[in-house]
């Protein structure tokens, strides 16, 4: 990955307070073509909060955001999914109680019109589904299995399946490993990897240094709700990035 | 130790593998889906054993109907509320005050045809008030705003009726409620007519059943209750499909209202006394999850006919009323443990 690919996403001076606590000041942050960014940070720096601007469940107090080079400015969820950014939420953001296709749509589901009445399009979603679970290579028995009868690792599988279902430019990952078993890690920084070659930009925030060290190809730290460092993957070591967690330069 | 470990996890796998081929576990998804018919079925017949001659006989089969047809509205209602992981406890409350303000129409000489539609914008219009408290003034739970709506509405209802009955409709106005279709063109006796309160049942569960399962505002309802903050993330105005589904239950009370109205031919201050908590039952029985997501039309209509049946039987066989409350209350209970069991199985811990 070389700087030379198009910049996607870019937040400049991004500040948010809660009442009279600052959770983010002053935040700086670029993703481009095809990169895997990875954001790290203690308990509280402020990652959680930057994710939530970006995907415009929150307002920033101060700062702009940059998409291919124009400014926007993000009301809702929705917005962001107009641009192609993407989230993928810690708490996977899954209705367990619907089948992978429908919560792969969900809130974009497609339609066919009958008269002036619109009908959910059964056969559209299950095809749609299985191209593209086909295209990234996940596997499950079936599209109408419900999400609440899969592992962790396939539920990880579906949200991510999710957010690149609509042409996804960049695509926002809160601690995608997490909550998985050993086995299932691997199989979702494959997918990492395979979204990065198709030409999205990867934000993944992560407690796991083995993460970030497999897919990220730049790293940057928070630290109190500031940018603290940031690096080229190649140019820092785990040691000094655990460092930066702590506040250690 | 770690090899030990492996092994018991290995073999827990295994357990599971088998387990899920067995017969049945394929059975059990049919077994969801179809139990609470199979249930009704085996009621209807244990029924028809014991009181053969008039169970089955076509006087109280519409009588059945006919008994349930304001309940099964307001049942629906409370089943699209208790799929969002609500519940509203004013349905029977919206019913009376949607009733009194039809016979306060009617007896001021409005046409039939405004008396017939005041009740279900009245009903709308409660239930509007439902949803709106709920989403805007950020209520803990719905529990509690339905449960102040309770007592207003029914405490409205008796204050601009004086809480007396009023008595005495046209017979357009009776129609849904009374009205029967005649079915002497097939050959059947005159005593064999086809209650109007049963084909509007069927008509409304059929339309409810199609915007639940086959419109986008019905996903999105089930996604509210599978997971409110993943219908949020997805773009969904989770407070816009609430209001809808609260209005929507208002509206059905006020269908029920106008029912009672045409079977009762009056509006009496004790209308629908403590039909919000059949209603829940139906819901609950017919296999509609407390938390939310779960539960099928069908399901709610199984749960209202199991209701029906068992107070009709019970009481062509003489049993106490106090038999009957004892009766539904262990099949609730009975319901919502093989819910229980249910999720056990089904999920993923």
């Amino acid at each position: 990955m070389t700087l030379t690919n198009k910049l996607l996403l870019e937040a400049k001076g991004i500040t948010k307070y809660f009442g009279t606590i600052t959770a983010l000041e002053n935040v700086n942050l670029k993703v481009h073509e095809g990169e895997c960014l990875g954001v790290v940070g203690d308990n509280g720096a402020g990652k959680s909060t930057l994710m939530k601007v970006l995907s415009g469940l929150y307002k920033p107090s101060a700062g702009a955001l940059f998409f291919k080079g124009k400014e926007h400015v993000l009301d809702s969820p929705k917005d962001s999914q107009n641009l192609g950014l993407e989230m993928v939420y810690q708490d996977l953001a899954l209705a367990g109680n619907l089948p992978i296709g429908e919560n792969i749509f969900l809130g974009r589901e497609p339609t066919k019109n009958i008269g002036f009445l619109k009908f959910l399009d059964f056969k559209k979603i299950q095809e749609m589904t299985s191209a593209h679970l086909e295209k990234l290579k996940i596997n499950v028995k079936s599209a109408d299995q419900k999400v609440e009868e899969l592992s962790g690792g396939q539920r990880q599988a579906v949200a991510i399946a999710r957010s690149t279902a609509f042409n996804a430019k960049v695509v926002i990952m809160d601690e995608p490993t997490a909550a998985l078993a050993i086995k299932e890690v691997g199989k979702v920084l494959d997918l990492i990897n395979k979204l990065k070659s198709t030409g999205v930009g990867v934000i993944v925030i992560s407690h796991r240094m083995d993460d970030i060290f497999t897919v990220c190809d730049r790293v940057m730290a928070l630290f109190q709700g500031t940018n603290f460092a940031e690096s080229q993957l190649d140019k820092t070591s785990r040691d000094e990035v655990i460092g930066w967690i702590m506040g250690k330069k | 130790m770690k090899s030990l470990v492996g092994l018991w996890e290995k073999n827990k796998m295994d357990d599971k593998e088998k387990k899920q081929d067995s017969l049945y576990v394929k059975l059990i998804p049919y077994f969801e889906k179809y139990g609470i018919l199979l249930l009704l079925v085996i009621m209807i017949l244990v029924m028809h054993i014991l009181q053969p001659d008039v169970f089955l006989s076509w006087r109280n089969v519409t009588n059945v109907f006919k008994q349930i047809s304001w309940q099964s509205m307001l049942a629906l209602g409370v089943f699209m509320v208790i799929v969002t992981a609500g519940i509203d406890l004013s349905v029977g409350s919206i019913m009376m005050l949607s009733l009194m303000i039809l016979a306060i129409v009617a007896k001021a000489g409005a046409p039939w045809f405004i008396v017939v539609l005041v009740p279900l914008f009245a009903g709308f219009l409660c239930g509007l008030i439902n949803g709106l408290g709920i989403t805007l003034l950020r209520m803990p739970h719905p529990f509690i705003m339905t449960l102040g709506t309770l007592y207003i509405f029914r405490g409205t209802g008796n204050l601009i009726s004086g809480g007396t009955p009023i008595s005495g409709f046209t017979d357009e106005v009776r129609y849904l409620g009374h009205g029967r279709i005649d079915l002497t063109w097939l050959g059947l006796e005159k005593s064999q007519y086809l209650p109007v309160s049963l084909v509007l049942i069927a008509v409304v569960y059929f339309v409810f059943w199609v915007f639940l399962n086959h419109s986008r505002t019905g996903k999105w309802i089930y996604a509210i209750g599978g997971n409110p903050s993943a219908a949020r993330a997805s773009g969904i105005n989770v407070n816009k499909i609430l209001i809808i589904v609260y209005s929507l239950c208002g509206f059905l009370s006020g269908i029920g209202a106008l029912i009672l109205a045409g079977r009762t031919d009056s509006g009496y201050p004790n209308a629908g006394l403590q039909s919000e908590l059949d209603a829940i039952a139906a819901c609950i029985i017919g296999g509609a999850s407390f938390f939310g997501g779960r539960g099928t039309v069908l399901g709610v209509f199984a749960g209202v006919m199991i209701m029906g049946i068992l107070r009709n039987g019970l009481n062509l066989m003489d049993v106490s009323s106090f038999w009957q409350q004892v009766l539904i209350g262990s099949i609730i209970v009975l319901a919502v443990y093989v819910d229980v069991l249910r999720r056990d199985f089904g999920t993923r811990k």
